[in-house]
């Protein structure tokens, strides 16, 4: 480890001292907040990955009812029919602070809440399928919203875990062991320039009394 | 209020449009690019986009990533599932962890 570039004296010493207990206890609590970070970030996960797999399922099932409408009715009937929406979906859009992660959560709101009165066309010329497009669509979409929200909450929580790992580990294996370094090296100078004065001072001690009353 | 966006081919998203999103037919790396930045710079708060579709553009859609808004999130299209969404996911937790601890 490399020692700080710094002059041996006690102003330096305790400096360093008061850096030292302050990198300690930054590294304790970052350490803190990335564990707890972590948990939440593990919960997220299992419940992403679970929200994707039954979204991913529901909007393959919508896609295979559009292929069939798709084919026993005309592209531009079936666009006809969903041109004009009945339904209509707003967001509203708030922020949770989640272990200083800022993450959004959203709120539907819809213009019709009865979930048959989202068909937008008349029974008549469409197809059966495509009742059942929409229908699994408007079923799994409030699913759809919250992945939305948790996917975005992990890649922020992922982003931030990162950077305070990063901060963990310069603290610990850098900072610290830097300060603790320098701090024995400032101390062990200290104390030898004291040996050194002691030593000279009865050098000098010795000298003076042989001079002056003849000891030996 | 914010909106929801769905881009993708027009097969894929025009159930959507029954459900009141605004439904962007694109495929064009290009435009798809052009959209997604004017999206994110308007009033869209989630957008969903096909697979096919954002593996043409994964570097607009990475710039978004550590924004707070907008979320865009992969769906599968007519096609079928590529998995990319669930890759999406998997790298989040590399990142985090530091090795892919989910399978």
């Amino acid at each position: 480890m490399a020692r700080l570039n710094v002059n041996p004296t006690r102003m330096e010493l305790s400096k360093l001292k008061t850096k030292l207990t302050s990198a300690r206890r930054g590294h304790k609590l970052l350490k803190d907040k990335r564990d707890e970070l972590m948990r939440q970030f593990m919960n997220l996960i299992k419940e992403n990955r679970q929200l994707r797999s039954e979204v991913e399922a529901a909007i393959s099932t919508a896609n295979k009812y559009m292929a069939v409408a798709g084919s026993v009715m005309q592209r531009e009937v079936l666009e006809t029919a969903l041109m004009l929406p009945k339904q209509e979906v707003e967001l509203q859009v708030d922020e949770k602070n989640v272990m200083s992660v800022n993450i959004p959560v959203f709120s539907p709101k819809y213009r019709t809440n009865d979930s048959n009165d989202i068909y937008s066309y008349g029974t008549a010329f469409t197809s059966i399928d495509l009742d059942g497009a929409v229908s699994s669509l408007s079923e799994v979409f409030p699913k759809m919203i919250r992945l939305a929200e948790i996917e975005k909450a992990c890649q922020l929580m992922a982003d931030e875990i990162e950077k305070t790992r990063r901060r963990v580990n310069a603290l610990e294996h850098i900072m610290i062991p830097d300060y603790e370094e320098t701090i024995k090296f400032i101390t062990m100078k200290l104390s030898e320039n004291e040996r050194s004065t002691t030593t000279s001072l009865m050098k000098v001690k010795d000298m003076v009394l042989k001079q002056n009353h003849n000891y030996h | 209020m914010y909106k929801v966006a769905v881009i993708g081919d027009s097969a894929s998203v025009s159930g959507f449009a029954a459900l009141g999103l605004s439904v962007f037919r694109e495929t064009e790396p290009e435009k798809v690019k052009k959209l997604i930045s004017k999206l994110a710079a308007s009033e869209f708060a989630v957008i969903y986009i096909t697979e096919p579709a954002a593996a043409l553009v994964s570097d607009t859609i990475n710039k978004y990533r550590n924004s707070k808004l907008p979320s865009i999130v992969l769906i599968p299209s007519i096609e079928g599932n590529t998995g990319d969404g669930m890759r999406a996911l998997h790298e989040a937790v590399e990142k985090a962890v530091g090795s892919d601890i989910l399978n």
